[in-house]
């Protein structure tokens, strides 16, 4: 499993756009690249990154090889209400990954 | 000039011409093979209008925050942001990043809504020359907004071996 990290605030006022900070491991190999012998190597990449609030779908983003190593996205949502903010990342060779956060809205 | 001399001479000759021949030959043959499938300004065009169809791209709107230099191409800090309200009747649906050198004209493209409270994205990007960034943002009524950058590449992302 790679390693994700999310910071997202704790606590958040009722409609404040809070920022969300999402990165994960990943080599992100572009597929333009050869290796020693000349031969390039395979792509292996995340796809796709899936936000969702309360299960429902707020952010999603569609990633190509010219996204860096280690794929850093920054993004804004509204606090509606007190729940789960859960993230899917997919990618090559059945990649996938999930993660999620607490978020409490007064 | 000894009959022989001259003969070591022509052959000399033929043999430096026959080997230009052949190392222009490879040369071009290498050229080709190190530019497997660069993305081009008629490229980008062509996935810029993927995306925006026939619809004419506004300047304004969009703003690409980019640093106007950078030392390693590998990893550059990228924020496109909009000016819009984001509300439900009026914000915005999606913004695609499009680069003309890259082997691939696709950076990303992202879906946002009125929940996003805020049209503003960053990320990191590999930028393999110096080139031009153009973001393309798209609205809810269906007009399409764009900016472009210029930027100064010194150490390019690899496209060689590890």
């Amino acid at each position: 499993m790679a390693r994700a990290l999310i910071n997202a605030p704790a606590k958040a006022k009722h409609g404040e756009a809070i920022e969300i900070k999402t990165m994960i491991s990943h080599t992100m190999e572009t597929g333009f690249r050869p290796d020693s012998t000349g031969r390039p190597i395979p792509r292996d990449i995340i796809t796709e990154l899936v936000c969702r609030y309360n299960g429902e779908e707020i952010f999603r983003a569609e990633l190509f090889p010219a996204i860096a190593a280690n794929p850093f996205l920054t993004f804004f949502t509204v606090a509606t209400e007190s729940g789960t903010l859960s993230f899917e990342w997919t990618g090559d060779n059945g990649f996938s990954a999930t993660e999620s956060v607490n978020i409490t809205v007064e | 000039m000894t009959r022989a001399d001259g003969m070591s001479q022509r052959t000399r000759r033929r043999f430096l011409v026959e080997t230009a021949a052949l190392a222009g030959a490879a040369g071009l043959a290498l050229r080709l093979d190190s530019d497997p499938a660069g993305a081009t300004p008629a490229s980008m065009q062509a996935a810029i209008r993927n995306v925006a169809g026939e619809a004419k791209l506004n300047k304004g709107r969009v703003k690409i925050d980019v640093p106007a230099l950078i030392e390693n191409g590998n990893a550059v800090p990228l924020t496109v942001s909009c000016e819009s309200p984001m509300t439900q009747e009026d914000h915005v649906k999606a913004i695609h990043v499009f680069t003309e050198k890259n082997p691939q004209p696709n950076v990303i493209g992202v879906r946002l809504g009125p929940r996003a409270g805020r049209a503003s994205v960053s990320t990191r990007i590999r930028l393999a020359d110096t080139q031009k960034i153009v973001a393309v943002a798209q609205m809810s009524d269906g007009s399409f907004w764009s900016d472009e950058v210029e930027v100064i590449v010194t150490l390019a992302a690899c496209l060689e071996g590890a």
